[in-house]
């Protein structure tokens, strides 16, 4: 596909009015971002957090209040949604029910005034890709849940958009297609090279599928990064929570060498990474993943087991650490003691496993 | 101005087809529902211009008989005699007493004028027009107003509250006893639809021919001779019998959602079926039985046909209106004002059924059934109703098959032998021509009103622009305005041209203003057909269609237009079927260049022709009901509800 496209929003908001208190309020809020041609990105966060409303935007079918977009360089804020070079994968599918999954798709084709051949030719090619040949005339409500999205993708591609969007295209199938589809959607992407630009509210979704992924919050952006910059080190203790399983213990750090500090945790000192060169006696939150710890005999952090439960895979814990409830999932416990609860025990990490967050951080989203 | 409005009022411009279309819609909704109605207010209280005359003559009957003289007729103007306070000095003229003189139109003043120049009539103009509420209480002094007046009202309760009780006895039956006989009951069924598209006058002339002096029932079976159908409770039985189907419908389906565990809890706490009734089915009910009371309220108050076959002396307010008109005083002045008190009255009622009772009524019963109900299968519960019904169900059959039959017998009454005499006498008195002309404007109204009607309810749904609300209400308000007012208005609002100046004023007396009085007459039914057909379909289907390129109008016809192509036939017979049968505000309008199956039902009814009136009644019934059976037949086929229906099943 030859007309792959960035997008770049500037400083863009979007005001609603409140239904009940009649009260403005930003449903988008100075959200800026910058789409290379070809990168797939992701819109994530919790409902309401103006995820949906971005994409309505680039899409033509909202307009911003402020800020400016672009497509491919060219501003494209008072053009309709018909002049756009956007096509759009919706959550409902939106098939036309009263066309055959070859009119479908041949639909935004057809509008661009092609030649009769070349129509079918696309449209037959663009339906091999989608492993949906063979299928062409049957009506939509013939067809599967997954093979109606498999049609609405291929409706989207077949105009050759600029830039393809996702409206949580996957969030009617179950659960076992949804993976499915998901490799396959990512396939394609890769196979054709085409920006896209993906909402969905689930995070695994967003990790499999994107090479960026931009997580948003009651209107702004929280963090913006690859899946494991996002993962390994949120900005903020909304991102860590939303992303994966978060515990935060208290920590203060002491003193920091090379790169590596000591902070003290309930009056016991650990070694952690602080790449952001947090300030020597700056309170903070370590964030410990459920799987980056483990529960021994010996180890950094004594603790107190107070639930212990077997999920084959791995022991879930729930010690205490001084006053502060730590959850652990400690894997592959078929080589381990395992402890029962009321068992001491102690509880370790690696010093890069972890990640340090200022209280500035805390309260910035 | 902000940048999203901006922005959309950008987008909005860039589809100079929409835009073209909504400006349209809003000019047409706005001269032809909207400018009538105002023109009605604005003459009821509204004198145009008033006149000052001072003139040579002793009194006012001298002035009068001058203007006789010259051949004018003055007698609409209400001279009044006033003595005389302030005179001022007229040159040439002795001057004697000054007269005012109301004239409503600015042709009498030309007339006034002329008498200046012929002789010693002197004439001035006093005001340029004047505001009152003058003709409120002029026509409230008026007796056969008053009369008119409160008849309407009686009528409208007896009929509204017959047309509830009977329509809450069929809904009934259907959704909670047990009717064993299969036959009975697809004869409750077919009887409680069959009156909701039948053509006015066929129970008006049915009732004339069972019931009254020389009916078959009164006199032939009964032996009475002195039977007297005309009148108040004439009008009531028919129009019950026509509008208890529409409050059946209404109240079948509050019944059907009502969730029968709860009349079960009653039951088990040791009520009675009629305890049951009474404190639970009825208490629920209520707000919906208010709502089906206004609705025929409405209805029986804008009826136009029927008190004009069967009122005999019993004039409602419909047909006071048009006697102002069409009898010998041509009193549009006084009309108008009656019209407005009309329309106030079905408006109000309209506004408090659509915006307060509906509302209670969705509030009261939103739950779905839970499950089936057991139906009553007590004899004591079963029998009489079930008698109740059939005998309802037999009288209306009665009343249909009399119609037919009315046609065929050679003299009703007399000689009740078969025979073809009236069709002939239809086909010699230029009936082709009267079932041409009414099925070519029927025919040309049908598409104009299902288009509109369709690209209204898009509209009103699927965008968002100013005039939108405006589009919506006034295209719904025309369900509460009565046919006779509508037709008044036109007489006012376009006999001398809009707003008086002569434009438009060629449609007048045409087939074109009957065409737009079936479109505005059948719009308000479309459009809410087509809302809540659109409504049904997800807004992401058309959102993609604009998605992949397609500008407005292509959304609307390869999209929208297809996914609702059952509102859209609908909606073209509904519009042929009402237009073919209208007559209420047909009848104001009409010239003699065409003749309508209903004025002539009318026109031959009034005269007594009953054979020939029932032989194009006949007629009509049959091409209604093959129209029906058309567009049933066609939905089940070709219809896309279902599709709809499985799309709408994804998105959950």
């Amino acid at each position: 596909m030859s007309a792959k496209k960035g997008i770049k929003l500037e400083h863009i908001s979007k005001i609603y009015e409140d239904p009940k208190t009649k009260k403005p309020f930003y449903a988008v809020k100075d959200v800026s971002i910058d789409i290379a041609p070809g990168a797939f990105v992701t819109l994530l966060g919790p409902s309401g957090c103006g995820k949906t409303t971005t994409l309505r935007m680039i899409a033509g079918f909202e307009s911003p209040d402020e800020g400016e977009i672009y497509l491919g360089g060219e501003a494209i804020n008072a053009l309709t949604p018909n002049k756009r070079d956007t096509a759009m994968v919706f959550q409902s599918y939106a098939l036309f029910p009263h066309y055959n999954v070859f009119d479908n798709v041949a639909y935004g084709l057809k509008l661009r005034k092609l030649s009769k051949d070349e129509i079918h030719k696309k449209v037959m090619d663009i339906l091999d890709l989608v492993e949906m040949g063979g299928m062409e005339s049957r009506m939509t409500n013939q067809l599967s849940g997954g093979q109606q999205q498999r049609v609405a993708l291929a409706r989207a591609l077949v105009v050759e958009p600029g830039v393809l969007l996702f409206d949580e295209p996957l969030s009617n199938l179950d659960a076992k297609l949804r993976v499915t589809m998901r490799t396959e959607i990512r396939r394609i992407q890769q196979k054709l090279g085409i920006t896209a630009v993906y909402v969905t509210h689930d995070q695994s979704e967003a990790m499999s599928l994107s090479d960026d992924i931009i997580i948003m919050n009651k209107g702004v952006i929280a963090q913006m990064g690859t899946p494991e910059n996002i993962y390994y080190h949120p900005d903020s203790e909304f991102v860590a929570d939303f992303i994966g399983e978060a515990n935060f213990l208290p920590a203060q750090v002491k003193s920091t060498d090379n790169g590596v500090s000591a902070v003290k945790i309930h009056s016991h000192e650990v070694q952690v990474n602080n790449p952001s060169g947090i300030k020597p006696g700056t309170d903070c939150q370590l964030l410990l993943r459920p799987e980056a710890g483990v529960i021994g005999p010996k180890g950094d952090l004594p603790c107190k087991v107070t639930l212990s439960v077997f999920m084959g895979a791995y022991q879930y814990y729930q010690v205490m650490v001084g006053d502060t409830l730590v959850k652990i999932n400690d894997n592959c416990p078929i080589n381990k003691h395992v402890f029962k609860a009321g068992d001491e025990a102690f509880l370790s990490f690696g010093a890069d496993c972890v990640h340090l967050l200022t209280k500035e951080n805390l309260s910035s989203v | 101005m902000s940048q999203r409005a901006s922005l959309e009022r950008r987008k909005f411009f860039a589809d100079p087809l929409m835009v073209t279309v909504i400006l349209l819609l809003v000019v047409f909704l706005a001269l032809f529902i909207l400018y009538p109605l105002g023109m009605l207010m604005a003459d009821s209280v509204y004198s145009p211009s008033s006149y000052t005359v001072y003139t040579v003559r002793e009194t006012p009957e001298e002035v009068q008989a001058f203007f006789e003289i010259q051949g004018e007729q003055v007698r609409q103007l209400s001279i009044s005699h006033r003595p005389v306070t302030e005179v001022p000095s007229v040159e040439g003229l002795s001057v004697i007493e000054e007269l005012g003189v109301t004239a409503s139109t600015t042709y009498m003043a030309g007339v006034l004028h002329e008498g200046l120049s012929d002789t010693a009539v002197a004439v001035y103009q006093k005001d340029k027009g004047l505001l009152s509420l003058q003709s409120f209480p002029h026509i409230f002094g008026d007796y056969t107003f008053r009369r008119a007046f409160t008849n309407t009202l009686w009528l409208g309760l007896i009929t509204g509250l017959g047309s509830t009780l009977l329509g809450l006895l069929f809904a009934y039956v259907d959704t909670y006893v047990r009717v064993r006989n299969r036959v009975l009951k697809k004869l409750f069924d077919i009887v409680s639809m069959l009156p909701v598209v039948s053509p006015p006058f066929v129970l008006s002339l049915s009732m004339i021919l069972l019931f009254g002096k020389s009916g078959l029932i009164t006199r032939k079976i009964l032996g009475i001779y002195d039977s007297d159908v005309y009148g108040l409770s004439g009008i009531a039985i028919v129009q019950i019998m026509t509008f208890f189907p529409v409050c059946y419908l209404m109240l079948k389906g509050l019944l059907k959602n009502i969730d029968p565990s709860m009349e079960e809890a009653s039951r088990d706490m040791g009520a009675s079926r009629w305890t049951v009734f009474r404190t639970v089915t009825l208490p629920l009910m209520l707000p919906g039985l208010g709502n089906a009371f206004l609705v025929t309220f409405i209805e029986s108050v804008a009826d136009f046909a029927n008190p004009m076959l069967i009122g005999g002396s019993y004039d409602t307010l419909a047909t006071t209106i048009y006697l102002r008109i069409t009898g010998g005083t041509y009193d549009t002045q006084g009309a108008a004002a009656m019209a407005v008190v009309l329309l106030s009255l079905t408006v109000f009622l309209f506004l408090v059924q659509k915006y307060y009772l509906e509302a209670k009524t969705a509030a009261t019963l939103t739950g779905k059934a839970s499950r089936m109900r057991m139906p009553i299968t007590e004899k004591s519960v079963t029998r009489p109703l079930t008698i109740l019904c059939f005998m309802v169900s037999v009288f209306v059959i009665l009343m249909y098959v009399a119609i037919p039959f009315g046609s065929l017998f050679k003299l009703w009454g007399r000689d009740y032998s078969l025979s073809f005499r009236w069709y002939e006498a239809l086909i010699k008195q230029d009936g082709f021509k009267a079932f041409k002309d009414s099925f070519v404007l029927s025919l040309i109204a049908s598409p104009i009103t299902a288009l509109l009607s369709m690209i209204i309810s898009y509209l009103v749904v699927k965008k968002r622009f100013v005039g939108r609300g405006f589009i919506e209400f006034v295209s719904i308000l025309a369900m509460a305005v009565p046919g006779t007012v509508l037709g008044v208005g036109y007489i006012r609002g376009f006999a001398n041209g809009v707003f008086r100046t002569g434009f438009l004023q060629g449609i007048y007396g045409t087939g074109a203003i009957l065409v737009i009085v079936f479109v505005v007459r059948s719009l308000p039914v479309g459009t809410r057909s087509g809302i809540s057909a659109l409504r049904q379909i997800h807004p992401s289907i058309e959102e993609s269609a604009y998605d992949l390129g397609a500008g407005s109008g292509k959304v609307f016809m390869s999209v929208t237009l297809p996914l609702i192509k059952d509102s859209f036939f609908s909606g073209l017979v509904t519009t042929f079927v009402r237009s073919i049968t209208a007559i209420s505000a047909i009848i104001l309008l009409v010239t003699p260049r065409y003749l309508l199956i209903t004025t002539r039902i009318n026109e031959f009814a009034e005269k007594g022709s009953y054979g020939i009136a029932c032989a194009y009644a006949t007629i009509l019934i049959i091409i209604v009901y093959a129209s029906i059976l058309l567009m049933n037949l066609f939905i089940k086929y070709f219809g896309t509800s279902r599709q709809v229906r499985e799309a709408n099943a994804n998105v959950g």
